[in-house]
C-alpha cells in the first residue's frame, strides 16, 4: 500500500478515536444515568424508538467503530501474525462490512 | 558476584570481583583479560560518547560503559547478552548494519539549500524549530532504543525509534531541502506510523531523548502533509 494510503489510514483511525472517545462516554453515562431506577427491555425501548436524535447519535458511533477496529487489526495482523498483502486487507474490509452491517442491525432494531 | 554471559546460544558463567564505583563494562572487560580472552564484545570511549558498548545487562538495553553495577546488580548476580533485535556476530557484538542502514533509508542526512557562495544560514537558537531540533539532536547512535523496541521486534522492516529521531531533526532543520521525499521515506508501514507510543524507547535513552515524541512529531507532519495534497 502506498504511503499516502498509510498516511490517511492513520489519519482515520485517530479521528476514529476521538469519535469514540466521546461516544463510549456518553453511552456509558447514559446507561449509568438511565438505568438507575431499573428497566425493563419494554421500557428501554419505549424511550428509544422513534428518536432520531439517538438513532444519529448511534450511526456515527457505528460508523466510527467500522473505521478504527479494521486499521488497528491491520497492524495486529501484520506483527502478531505476520498476514500482511492484500489478501489480509480484503479480509479486514470484509469484516468492516460486517461490523456496520451487525452495528446498523443493533441501532436500526432499538431506534428504528 | 556471578555473572552469565549470552555466548551463541547458552550463558556462560563467570565468577567475577566488586570494586567500587565498577561499570558493567569493567565487569565485562576483567572477563576478558583475566578470565577468557576468547569473549568478544565492542568498546571505544568509555565515556558515553561514542554508543558502541550497548548490552542487554538482565534484560534491559543499556549502554555498559555508564551503567554502574550497584545500580543494576540482582541478587549478587548479572546477566550480559547481546542487544536485543540485532543480529548477533559474536558473543556480545551485534552486527549494526541494519540499524544504520535505516537511518539513511529514513533519509536521515542533511541536504542544504545554499552553496558555498552563499552566507552562513542564521537560525535563531531560541527559534521554534530549532529548540524541537536541540531536543533529539545528541543521540550517540547506541542502538539501546532500537534493542528496545517491541514493534522492530514484530515488523523487522520497521525503521525504529533512533532513525525517526534523526529524521524528525532533520525535518525541523528549517536549511534542509529534502523535506517531502524524508516524509515519504518515514511513512507508512515500515515509517512512523508503526510505532505504538509504547515509550521504551523513550524510557531506555541513556541520553533521556524522547524518539516518541519525534515519532509522534512526523506523523503530525505527515498528515499535515497529507492533507495539503504534497504527499
Amino acid at each position: 500500500m502506498s504511503y499516502r494510503a498509510e498516511s490517511f489510514l492513520w489519519l482515520m483511525q485517530r479521528i476514529s478515536a476521538g469519535v469514540l472517545a466521546l461516544c463510549v462516554t456518553v453511552h456509558l453515562a447514559t446507561i449509568i444515568y438511565a438505568v438507575q431506577g431499573g428497566l425493563s427491555a419494554a421500557e428501554i425501548l419505549g424511550r428509544t424508538r422513534g428518536n432520531a436524535g439517538w438513532f444519529a447519535f448511534y450511526c456515527v458511533f457505528v460508523l466510527a467503530v467500522t473505521v478504527h477496529v479494521p486499521i488497528g487489526l491491520r497492524s495486529v495482523c501484520s506483527e502478531w501474525l505476520r498476514w500482511r498483502g492484500r489478501s489480509r486487507d480484503l479480509a479486514l474490509l470484509l469484516f468492516a462490512a460486517f461490523l456496520a452491517w451487525a452495528g446498523m442491525r443493533a441501532v436500526v432494531g432499538v431506534f428504528a | 558476584m556471578k555473572v552469565s554471559v549470552k555466548r551463541g546460544d547458552s550463558y556462560q558463567e563467570f565468577e567475577v570481583p566488586r570494586h567500587p564505583s565498577q561499570t558493567v563494562l569493567d565487569v565485562v572487560t576483567y572477563i576478558q583479560r583475566h578470565l577468557d580472552p576468547t569473549l568478544a564484545y565492542r568498546f571505544a570511549c568509555r565515556v558515553g560518547m561514542c554508543g558502541s558498548c550497548a548490552m542487554m545487562v538482565n534484560d534491559v538495553p543499556r549502554w555498559t560503559c555508564r551503567t554502574h553495577v550497584d545500580r543494576v546488580l540482582e541478587k549478587d548476580a548479572l546477566t550480559v547478552a547481546p542487544l536485543r533485535n540485532l543480529p548477533v556476530i559474536r558473543d556480545l557484538v551485534t552486527d549494526m548494519r541494519e540499524f544504520f542502514d535505516k537511518w539513511a533509508r529514513a533519509k536521515g542526512e542533511f541536504r542544504g539549500r545554499q552553496s558555498k557562495q552563499d552566507d552562513f544560514a542564521k537560525v535563531p537558537p531560541q527559534s521554534e524549530e530549532r529548540v524541537l531540533v536541540d531536543k533529539g539532536i545528541e543521540c550517540i547512535g547506541c542502538a539501546v532504543c532500537y534493542a528496545a523496541c517491541d514493534v522492530v521486534k514484530w515488523n523487522p522492516d520497521y525503521l525504529g525509534p533512533a532513525a525517526l529521531n534523526r529524521a524528525w531533526t532533520l525535518v525541523k532543520d528549517v536549511r534542509d531541502r529534502s523535506q517531502l521525499e524524508r516524509l515519504r521515506a518515514v511513512s507508512g508501514d515500515a515509517g512512523c506510523h508503526a510505532c505504538h507510543s509504547h515509550v521504551s524507547c523513550t524510557e531506555r535513552c541513556p541520553k533521556h531523548l524522547s524518539p516518541t515524541a519525534a515519532i509522534a512529531g512526523l506523523k503530525r507532519e505527515v498528515a499535515k502533509a497529507v492533507l495539503r495534497g504534497e504527499l
